[in-house]
């Protein structure tokens, strides 16, 4: 809804809690007279602007807002999901019975869990109304001072300057009830500085914990430094990878550690679990309460996140659970589902790396012949089980020579394996929430790693 | 849905706009998975709003509702032009676009059977019948199927008149039997990996793809693959399949060609293009034989790049990419168009959903046939390998290195196909791999493929794309380069 706010400008705000159980309550009424056994609903709403910015100029500029309600209802052993942006009781009615309609034409599936009851939830406060207040003009004057820096130092600025607010709450006809709200901002940049380019990307609850500025001068520092790229041959190399280039690779190992994925014989963790598999100084956990973490603290069927430690000391030790997944396993549910119905069970999507008493300085310091990486770009896995990703370095590859930063390099291919990767890990600084383009995000430490594997360097 | 859009327009008008244009969506999707034989993801969805684009004060704002009152849009389009105006505090110059006619116009793409009017026990009794006959094959561990349908409905209209009515059906399916064995996951796939085929069609689509026919090979393979040579580590002759072939023309012909990537639009984010500007018509992209087009008319066939109109208002084009294997043409809008000095955008700005504005995507982006048969192809080449089915896929962010790897391929000895290989792979650079193509299978082998999950664009967009090819072969290409060392 558009409401004035006192300041005199437009503002647009979430609904009210109120609101969103009143419409939870509607949508129960009617699956019950609809004749469902079950029903579960799933609110959300997104107000999002996002401010993008090319050849020092702002080229496009955008801003949504809508919700949708997703209506999952159970009936005689079957389930199935029906969601709409219409908000009319006809609309909500139309899509209950879409959703029953879906249920009846399956066969029964064994082992439905009937929806869960009233559940408890530990609090997380990740809403700032400054960053919902951020308004367009605050966004391009931030992005003006980017450009001008730019043009200051001919170079090119293009990026991106987003803020939004979002919410969701999920309920059941059980007497489950969830409900979570958070803002988010992201500033990402690039510099460019024909032929040569780098980049820079902040990414927070509140758009407080970064300077656009202070990312624009870096990305604008290191774009200066990777002009007269020299190629190098390909090769098994020592690495530095900034937190960017960490999150990218290692954010591929996520689904690895879903139970449904060694259920499913798909996990490169299957034959490998409580034994020493990664370097001993490698500890992961998913963990949605960590200070610099999103998200809600609930899953796609409300149950509550729990932390949960991944990997201790290089050993795989846990994994993550739906409910469906850890009755198959005699366990108890981490709070870690997807909405119903679905093939893929779980997945964390918290992941905290532990970090180490190192920093990019020192790791640099220490090298007597290697490459700092800026980010990573357009990951795939090759190998599912060794974990071998390939992709390219983008936007910053420079060569380490006697514990010093010397020349730019141009960008390499890389086929690496994971699980080496982890296997390598020389040294480490403390984990900090990182943002990039591949992976959601983590909080992950940057890294020494060695015997890196990079196959095919490109033209630039 | 007009009286909507005139009530935008006209409040953009009042508010200061100098051109707007709105565009209300109506998209239904139907989502069936199954996964060793229970279902899976069974969902049904739709969602329906309106976005909002202006120009005032020489640059862009865009807005988007699902608010659709008379209220609800006249706001949405009074932030939309207070954004536009926002924009302007950081423009360099005033946007400028080349002229365009206006249309009134309806249309809908052809199609035979309505998914949406199938019974859904008969759509899930084909993938659990798919299902049941690949997990029938010993030594298959995961079996997977999925169907998707989409419904699009969207009504343009723009401050220079134009009022536009499309309708576009899509569906997809397809299936995978993934086996593992010892210290290996091995997966086959039909009609394609990733979601299957796509096209913008009814359920005869799915019908004409004969499911229950593959399964059977695709779980054999799966588990044949774990006997099988590696793939070895060469330099030699590729051949690929038209599968595999429509996904290296999206990432080394269709990207670059993307005019917003080559001024610089995606810099911070899909990445640029080797393809600047100095290079249009005087670039040997690819050998003589190889011809490219950007083909948006329904007469190319059903791709998901076919409409009668972009998100643009401009008309349906086939624009020559690659002519006799010189580089002819970019993909472009009205304003990219104007940039450079072209009268006329080439009818490619494409959105995903009513909240997101139009950007310049790929349309049908095919390569013209050739000549003979897979056979014949296999038959003339004394030492090669045959690749097909995607597995995985990269390109650097100016779109000169890539590689790609596939789900199986065949060593070919002699003119004859002499045995089984296991994860194969090949990489280059664009310009040497297009210029060393020396085959191109005819027009009876060239399907028109589907690709549904384009990314792009900040809000991310996902879009699909087609890509007409048939099977071809490259001369002198490195192959196994993916696994080597490990």
């Amino acid at each position: 809804m558009a409401q004035k706010s006192k300041s005199g400008k437009n503002e647009t705000h979430l609904a009210s809690e109120g609101d969103l159980k009143k419409r939870i309550d509607s949508v129960l009424r009617l699956g019950k007279i609809a004749g469902a056994d079950e029903t579960e609903v799933q609110v959300d709403e997104t107000i999002d602007a996002l401010t993008r910015f090319a050849n020092n100029a702002i080229h496009q500029n955008v801003a949504e807002h809508g919700i949708t309600i997703s209506i999952r209802t159970v009936v005689d052993g079957r389930t199935a999901r029906a969601t709409t942006n219409r908000l009319d009781e006809d609309s909500l009615r139309a899509a209950v019975q879409a959703s029953l309609q879906l249920a009846h034409s399956q066969p029964k599936i064994p082992g439905l869990l009937p929806m869960a009851g009233k559940q408890r939830y530990r609090r997380v406060d990740r809403f700032s109304n400054e960053t919902a207040a951020t308004t367009p003009e605050d966004r391009a004057r931030a992005v003006k001072k980017s450009c001008d820096l730019a043009v200051r130092n001919g170079q090119v600025a293009a990026g991106i300057f987003s803020t939004g607010q979002s919410q969701l709450a999920i309920a059941n006809s059980r007497g489950l009830f969830a409900a979570y709200r958070q803002t988010e901002g992201e500033f990402s940049i690039t510099m460019q500085d024909e032929p040569a380019a780098s980049w820079a990307k902040a990414n927070s609850g509140n758009v407080r914990n970064f300077d656009p500025q202070k990312l624009a001068a870096r990305a604008s520092e290191k774009a200066q430094m990777a002009k007269d790229a020299q190629e190098l041959a390909p090769g098994k190399y020592t690495v530095i990878l900034e937190p960017a280039a960490v999150l990218d690779l290692v954010g591929f190992l996520y689904y690895d550690f879903a139970a449904t994925a060694l259920a499913d014989q798909r996990s490169c963790l299957l034959k490998r679990m409580n034994k020493p598999l990664f370097g001993k100084d490698v500890s992961i956990t998913d963990d949605a309460y960590h200070p610099e973490q999103l998200g809600a603290p609930f899953d796609g069927e409300g149950i509550p996140r729990q932390r949960v430690d991944l990997v201790q000391n290089g050993v795989p030790r846990n994994l993550v659970y739906s409910r469906a997944s850890a009755k198959e396993a005699k366990t108890k549910p981490t709070g870690h589902g997807f909405a119903l119905p679905n093939e893929y069970g779980e997945a964390p999507m918290n992941l905290v790396f532990s970090g180490g008493d190192s920093s990019l300085e020192k790791m640099i310091a220490s090298t007597e012949r290697g490459l700092l990486v800026t980010r990573v770009w357009y990951i795939r896995e090759v190998d599912p089980y060794e974990k071998i990703m390939t992709g390219m370095t983008r936007d910053g590859l420079y060569l380490v020579a006697n514990g010093k930063v010397t020349n730019a390099v141009r960008n390499f291919r890389f086929n690496q394996s994971l699980i080496e990767l982890l296997q390598n890990v020389e040294a480490m600084s403390p984990a900090s929430r990182a943002t990039a383009e591949e992976a959601f995000e983590m909080v992950v430490p940057a890294m020494k790693v060695t015997n890196f594997h990079l196959t095919e360097p490109t033209k630039f | 849905m007009w009286d909507l859009a005139t009530t935008a327009l006209n409040t953009a008008k009042l508010r200061g706009g100098t051109y707007a244009d709105a565009r209300s969506m109506h998209i239904r999707q139907r989502d069936l998975t199954t996964k060793n034989g229970q279902v899976g993801t069974l969902a049904q969805s739709e969602s329906i709003g309106i976005g909002i684009r202006v120009l005032a004060n020489g640059a862009w704002g865009f807005a988007s509702t699902d608010k659709l009152t008379r209220e609800g849009v006249s706001a949405c389009a009074a932030q939309a032009v207070s954004i536009a105006k926002a924009s302007a505090l950081a423009k360099r110059s005033d946007v400028k676009m080349v002229p365009e006619s206006s249309y009134i116009d309806s249309w809908q793409a052809p199609l035979q059977k309505d998914p949406f009017e199938i019974p859904l026990e008969s759509q899930l009794d084909l993938l659990l019948k798919a299902d049941a006959a690949m997990r029938a094959v010993k030594g298959v561990t995961l079996t997977e199927t999925d169907m998707q349908f989409r419904k699009i409905d969207s009504w343009y209209a723009s401050s220079i008149g134009s009022r536009i009515h499309q309708r576009k059906v899509i569906s997809g399916c397809g299936i995978v039997a993934t086996s593992f064995q010892g210290s290996e996951i091995q997966k086959r796939s039909y009609p394609n990996s990733f979601g299957g085929q796509y096209q913008l069609a009814g359920y005869e689509l799915i019908e004409s793809l004969d499911l229950l026919r593959h399964a059977p090979r695709v779980a054999e393979e799966s588990v044949a693959l774990h006997s099988a040579a590696q793939c070895p580590e060469k330099t030699g002759t590729l051949l690929l399949d038209g599968s595999q072939l429509g996904l290296q023309i999206h990432e080394s012909v269709g990207h670059p060609i993307e005019l917003d990537r080559v001024l610089g639009q995606e810099a911070n984010f899909a990445g640029t293009s080797f393809l600047t500007l100095d290079k249009l018509n005087k670039l040997k992209y690819a050998s003589e034989i190889v011809n490219v087009v950007a083909n948006a008319r329904l007469e190319h066939g059903p791709g998901l790049g076919t409409f009668a109109y972009d998100d643009e208002g401009v008309p349906a084009q086939c624009t020559d990419i690659i002519k006799d294997g010189q580089f002819r043409g970019y993909l472009s809008n009205r304003e990219m168009a104007e940039l450079i000095g072209l009268s006329r955008s080439s009818g490619t700005m494409r959105t995903e959903s009513w909240n997101r504005l139009p950007i310049i995507r790929m349309t049908n982006i095919s390569i013209k046939p050739g000549s003979g048969s897979p056979e014949e192809l296999i038959a003339s080449t004394d030492d090669g390998i045959w690749m097909e089915t995607n597995r995985s896929w990269s390109i650097d962010d100016r779109r000169y290195q890539f590689q790609f790897s596939t789900e199986i391929a065949w060593e070919i000895k002699g003119g004859k196909t002499v045995r089984m290989l296991k994860n194969p792979s090949y990489s280059g650079i664009t310009t040497e791999f297009w210029n060393s193509c020396d085959a191109i299978c005819g027009k009876e082998y060239w399907t028109l493929w589907g690709t549904p999950n384009c990314g792009k664009g900040q809000p991310m967009q996902t879009m699909g794309t087609g890509h007409g090819a048939s099977p071809a072969r490259f001369r002198n290409i490195k192959m196994g380069v993916a696994f080597s060392g490990h």
